[in-house]
């Protein structure tokens, strides 16, 4: 056996050639440092996880992992220095190399790929871990829903026994697979009003998880998420502990809503549209509540907080604005649509479809996601990204004319031709796939418009 | 115009590949021709009736929910059969076109039935075969055509001895990543692994379905030809995910 070298070594080494990495030009150094660590002693991780006096936290979802992980970042703030993959590097090795450069910190604040949980689970032996949502996502990659959730059983099964396992309650595949877990808090939203009449076309996990029934909804929110039962009486949505009441979405602008807590009830504003940031927000007021903070810290926390890396990011463009919208699946897609056509639908939008591993490499799934509430008021789309003709073909057989489209491979050109069909002070939207985010942010990097995103703080 | 009858079999459970695509550009192309298509969903304990469909449609689903189907199916299998012996057509699609074959085979004795309305077989294998595929078809004598699509499978799919492929794959796994050869065709049934949504890329395929959907709507044995389109979109989608397949299709190493 190898001899291990010292961790200070190891340190040392790996954060040496982060600030290669940014010096010769090839990224952040998000992950080449973690990953050199993850080479030479993946046991390290364990070791630095360790030293974290007040523990580690760990966030995991399908969609929204990185707004909610950010959200909780900001609620923690004021009580302690974190160690934080803020750039969405949510892999073992970016998770070594958020704690490899935040050698002051004292609570660790992960988020982590859904693939990656059950080892990281064991590595960082969590003391919180907050379980968002599952929807099927690149299958390719990933494969199936079940296949996901089993991983995650597992998952719970080794957190030691008095973390606080904090979960969607309106997820079913959630529900069933937290409840092992003593002292789990659930957490939903609990507002008809704001609910769906039925189900959307590309909903996962529409059957009893015990008996294979259909569920019936009293109330369904985004995707398969909301209050469901089984008709049988064999499965149904357990008692929220904490949850969102009285939930108003306002435009494109923001949205607030009561938190409902053991502890009482704060209202809270956010300066995010959508539902599905509602769900973040609970997420991230529950995983923050059961850290320790204040239901007051919580409220102004959250209401402090922006917008995360590329999920709904505004940047100026001379007097124009650039609005990111990132795309990854069905579900999270619809909501991002669902929030544009509630805040008026644009007239000019940019959708960039790349299919690298990080993209999943199969982009079926375009043609799951409702683009039809765009298509009246579109008068133009750019197609974009290595997959553009694919993407246009998605809208011409949804029903958008020849004419509307505009095919554009490239995303620095993409950009550039959506802002100039775009309107002075006007808002060109852009919905990019998490490769395409990447070159766009890259971009509006290299033009000064906006920071790299490996200097920006969490 | 004509209205051709699609029936498509358990949208709710088996769609996991976007299979709504494949729908979408049936009835565009169809519109485009003059033609309407009207879509039936054929779910759970409904009937499948013999002339009643001009054409089926089987998609794919997770393997909780292609387990739920396929009893239902199997109590469809009759009349399906029927159905094709009538002159219908049928696109069957990766889980879809299991259950099409004699059944499934899985590891832990989760079987399922089939119906038997081609002629292979299925059986679970240790690693799935994931990637881009590119397939050389031949459906019409002297008419060669490529299809470019997406395949994420742990099947390996074995035809019966004189059984027709779809096709021969140029690159990728195909059925069982051994044989060189894709899907499974029988008259106008077509069963294959390939979504991506298979058709918005291979408008000729999509074409050749509604003709024989046409043929049978409107009787005889030569299916009308349908006047070609310009698709100058689908051809360039269909450059692209063909130039996948040779680069990076799916391949054991």
């Amino acid at each position: 056996m190898r001899p291990r070298p010292p961790l200070a070594l190891e340190i040392a080494l790996a954060r040496g050639v982060a600030a290669l990495s940014r010096r010769v030009g090839v990224g952040g150094g998000t992950t080449i440092p973690g990953k050199l660590l993850a080479e030479l002693d993946r046991g390290a991780i364990d070791r630095l996880a360790a030293r974290l006096p007040n523990g580690t936290a760990v966030v995991s979802a399908t969609n929204g992992k990185t707004t909610a992980t950010a959200m909780t970042a900001e609620i923690l703030r004021p009580r302690h220095k974190l160690a934080h993959n803020a750039a969405g590097a949510n892999l073992v090795s970016g998770v070594a190399s958020a704690l490899l450069s935040s050698g002051d910190a004292d609570l660790g604040l992960f988020e982590v790929d859904e693939a990656a949980l059950p080892e990281l689970v064991r590595r960082l032996r969590p003391r919180a871990l907050c379980l968002g949502n599952l929807f099927r996502d690149q299958l390719d990659r990933y494969g199936e829903l079940e296949l996901v959730a089993e991983r995650w059983r597992g998952a719970v099964a080794d957190l030691p026994e008095d973390a606080k396992l904090v979960y969607n309650a309106d997820d079913p595949q959630l529900a069933a697979v937290s409840e092992a877990h003593p002292g789990s808090i659930s957490f939903g939203l609990d507002d008809p009003l704001v609910a769906r009449p039925s189900l959307q076309h590309a909903a996962d996990s529409k059957y009893c998880v015990r008996c294979g029934t259909p569920y019936v909804y009293a109330a369904a929110y985004v995707g398969h998420l909301g209050d469901y039962r089984c008709p049988r009486g064999d499965h149904a949505r357990p008692p929220l502990d904490v949850a969102a009441r009285d939930i108003v979405i306002r435009g494109l602008e923001r949205a607030s809503f009561r938190l409902d807590t053991p502890e009482g009830s704060r209202s809270v504003e956010l300066a995010l549209p959508g539902l599905y940031n509602v769900y973040n927000a609970v997420a991230a007021a529950t995983l923050a509540w059961s850290l320790g903070a204040k239901l007051d810290e919580i409220a102004t926390g959250l209401g402090r907080f922006s917008a995360a890396f590329g999920r709904f990011e505004r940047v100026a463009v001379a007097d124009k604005r650039v609005l990111l919208l990132l795309i990854k699946n069905p579900a999270g897609a619809n909501e991002a649509i669902r929030t544009l056509v509630d805040g008026g639908a644009p007239q000019v939008l940019a959708v960039a479809l790349n299919d690298e591993i990080a993209d999943g490499r199969d982009v079926s799934w375009i043609w799951d996601v409702d683009f039809e509430p765009l298509l009246p008021s579109l008068e133009t789309l750019v197609a974009s990204g290595g997959r553009a003709a694919e993407l246009a073909l998605r809208f011409r057989y949804g029903g958008l004319s020849d004419e509307a489209i505009e095919l554009e491979p490239d995303v620095g050109n993409a950009l550039d031709r959506g802002l100039e069909l775009t309107p002075d002070g006007g808002e060109l939207v852009v919905l990019p796939t998490y490769t395409a985010m990447l070159g766009l942010q890259r971009i509006l990097a290299s033009r000064g418009l906006a920071k790299p995103y490996w200097e920006r703080s969490g | 115009m004509t209205a051709i009858r699609v029936g498509h079999l358990y949208p709710d459970y088996l769609n996991i590949y976007a299979d709504r695509g494949n729908i979408a550009v049936l009835t565009r192309r169809a519109a485009w021709r003059g033609h309407e298509v009207v879509v039936t969903a054929l779910g759970m304990r409904d009937a499948v009736v013999r002339g009643d469909h001009d054409l089926y449609y089987v998609g794919g689903g997770q393997d909780r929910e292609q387990l739920l189907v396929a009893e239902d199916l199997f109590g469809k299998a009759g009349a399906l059969h029927e159905a094709v012996a009538g002159g219908a057509a049928l696109l069957a699609v990766c889980g879809g076109y299991q259950l099409l074959g004699r059944g499934y085979r899985g590891f832990h004795g989760d079987d399922m039935p089939g119906i038997g309305l081609l002629p292979l077989d299925t059986v679970a294998g240790e690693r799935r075969m994931i990637g881009d595929v590119l397939l050389e078809c031949e459906l019409e004598p002297g008419e060669k055509r490529t299809l470019a699509g997406f395949e994420n499978h742990a099947g390996r799919t074995r035809l019966d001895p004189g059984a027709d492929p779809l096709g021969r794959v140029l690159a990728g796994f195909g059925n069982d990543g051994e044989s060189g050869f894709e899907g499974c065709r029988a008259g106008r049934v077509i069963g294959t692994y390939l979504h991506g949504p298979l058709l918005p890329r291979n408008p000729w395929l999509a074409d050749w379905l509604l003709e024989q959907a046409l043929a049978h709507r409107l009787g005889g044995d030569d299916p009308p030809r349908l006047e070609p389109l310009p698709d100058n979109l689908e051809r360039r989608a269909h450059e692209v995910s063909a130039t996948r397949a040779r680069t990076r299709g799916g391949r054991f190493s």
